[in-house]
């Protein structure tokens, strides 16, 4: 559920601006890092959750100038960042590699107190973030701007010959994907119990593998039902790791797993075209095979 | 209304594959302009309006549309001004929207685009309209990606794309080029109707000699990034194609 608002903000970037964003693993950690040490040193553990949202867009702010203003590809301007925060994170913790909110209150703290379990508790919170989370970037692609930065991400010269400033267009995304990618960070920090500099490793594949999952078993024809495959394609993807976990995979061949996954996900259409027999059922909301 | 003054563009400019595909071309148009342009392939007719609509930045000379220099100006900006129908059906719109977002989004070029709604109910229905005009059966469809149109759909959809928020210049570029022949007697004859009924000023590129003929008010013919040859009215009007031929073989 935590994951859910990572993967919203992976679709953000790797669906709707065609551009899959590295800066996802630095933001992530950012924002944990953030709430993380607000949390250690006393602080209001939901400011600390809503401090993680500047903080990650600032570092989508910089992905989007070194992109647009500066002509790094996109890749490589991802990149760039997630290198660069990996040192500000350590910063951002005082000089540490992590973090502990051991005793400490966090976001769930209240919840539990009401007789909740964690897992529940978690669940709960979870849900109410995805379910913002969700309407927050359906509403923001329905508005005016939303629907230019849409065009853009899917037809550049379109988008320019209507008008639009498509290099905002793009600034703008990375800012709120990243945004949702730091608050997603948080809340997992607060339900480890810890900040870790590691956690970010490969969070963009998590997404992408939640993402694919989410597409393939739960895509409709309508954006909002493409937002909400987001969230049940990453609690599919939780799901999966922990039977995988629970049939005695051990821990640190996680990474592998997901990576051969995802290979095999995005390379399905492909092979499924060669083999001459696509059935069509992939189709994404944007028409995408 | 536009005023194209010694403009040059040089692609690869200082390399081996030094190509100068504008040169030092100058071309004026009056308000209500209905311009045909012809000539081979590579003449730089592409890279006339490209350069006009701020594709890229031009090596020298000016641009002004409607009395402002836009010489300056990134494409976005120009966009204000120019409505544009691309030879290829699928570089005018964008496959993932609707037909109805992507009209909204047409009918805001130029303006500041807000968080309000992108698309409100009024503007539907005059949406509908307007595709019900182009008689493709459209106005049923508002709610359908643009992906799943034909190429014909598409390029009557850019039309009106192109022209909803009245465009002080239209430029189209073969855009009828990769229709069969019967759609692209249709998406010519709804340009025709489109442009005479608001006088749009207009700069388009065809090869088909027949209709740079009988379209339009004036006709100019390119070649190696240059005018060689302009008509105007009755003596373009009297022109055939056999002898527009003849001017091409010429250079
Ligand atoms: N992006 C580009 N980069 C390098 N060279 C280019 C580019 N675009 C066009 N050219 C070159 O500029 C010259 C003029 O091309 P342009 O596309 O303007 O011709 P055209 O008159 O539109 O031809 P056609 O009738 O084939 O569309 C050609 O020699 C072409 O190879
Ligand atoms: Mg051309």
């Amino acid at each position: 559920m935590l994951w859910s608002v990572m993967t919203i903000g992976v679709y953000m970037s790797y669906r709707v601006m065609n551009m899959p964003d590295l800066t996802a693993e630095g933001s992530i950690v950012l924002g944990a890092a953030v709430s993380a040490v607000i949390i250690a040193q006393g602080g209001n553990p939901f400011l600390a959750t809503l401090a993680a949202i500047p903080a990650g867009m600032t570092a989508g702010l910089v992905t989007g100038v070194l992109h647009t203003k500066l002509k790094i590809p996109g890749l490589l301007s991802g990149i760039l960042c997630m290198i660069a925060l990996y040192s500000i994170n350590i910063r951002v913790m005082l000089g540490a590699a992590n973090v502990s909110l051991l005793r400490r209150r966090t976001v769930f703290t209240g919840l539990i107190e009401t007789g909740l379990s964690r897992n529940m508790s978690t669940l709960i919170l979870g849900a109410v973030c995805a379910a913002l989370a969700v309407t927050v970037v359906y509403c923001f692609y329905g508005t005016e701007i939303g629907c230019a930065v849409r065009a853009t991400g899917n037809n550049d010269e379109m988008a320019k010959a209507q008008g639009v400033n498509t290099d905002m267009a793009k600034v703008m995304s990375l800012v709120i994907s990243n945004g949702l990618i730091a608050l997603s960070g948080s809340l997992i920090c607060q339900y480890l119990g810890f900040s870790d500099i590691q956690m970010g490793i490969g969070a963009i594949v998590i997404g992408l593998a939640s993402l694919i999952i989410g597409e393939v078993l739960f895509a409709g024809r309508t954006f909002k039902r493409a937002l909400i495959a987001m969230v049940f394609g990453s609690l599919v993807y939780r799901f999966v790791i922990a039977m995988v976990l629970e049939a005695g995979m051990p821990a640190t061949d996680l990474k592998l797993f997901t990576a051969i996954t995802v290979a095999i996900a995005l390379s399905l259409p492909n092979l499924k075209k060669k083999l001459g027999k696509s059935k069509g059922k992939l189709v994404d909301w944007q028409g995408r095979k | 209304m536009l005023k194209v003054d010694n403009v040059t563009k040089i692609w690869g400019a200082g390399t081996a594959d030094e190509n100068t595909a504008v040169d030092a071309l100058t071309l004026n148009l009056e308000e209500g302009d209905f311009i045909t342009v012809v000539g081979g392939n590579g003449s730089g007719k592409s890279t006339t309006l490209n350069a006009i609509a701020g594709t890229f930045p031009v090596d020298a000379g000016k641009i002004w549309i409607n009395g402002i220099d836009v010489t300056k100006h990134p494409s976005y900006k120009r966009a204000k001004l120019i409505g544009r129908v691309f030879q290829d059906p699928l570089m005018g719109s964008a496959a993932s929207l609707e037909i109805q977002e992507n009209l909204a989004l047409a009918s805001r070029r130029g303006k500041r685009r807000s968080l309000r709604w992108g698309i409100n109910k009024k503007e539907r229905e005059r949406y509908r309209d307007l595709l019900s005009i182009l008689g493709l059966g459209l106005e049923d469809r508002m709610s359908d990606k643009v992906g799943l149109l034909s190429g014909g759909q598409r390029q009557a959809l850019t039309l009106v794309m192109a022209t909803l928020k009245a465009p002080k210049l239209l430029l189209l570029d073969e855009h009828t080029a990769a229709l069969d022949p019967k759609t692209a007697a249709k998406v010519l004859e709804i340009t025709e109707t489109i442009i005479k009924k608001n006088r749009f000023t207009t700069l388009m590129v065809t090869h088909n000699m027949k209709d740079a003929i009988s379209l339009g008010n004036r006709l100019i013919m390119m070649s190696e990034g240059k005018i060689v040859y302009e008509a105007e009215g009755g003596a373009k009007q009297r022109l055939t194609p056999g002898e527009m031929v003849d001017r091409f073989a010429m250079g």
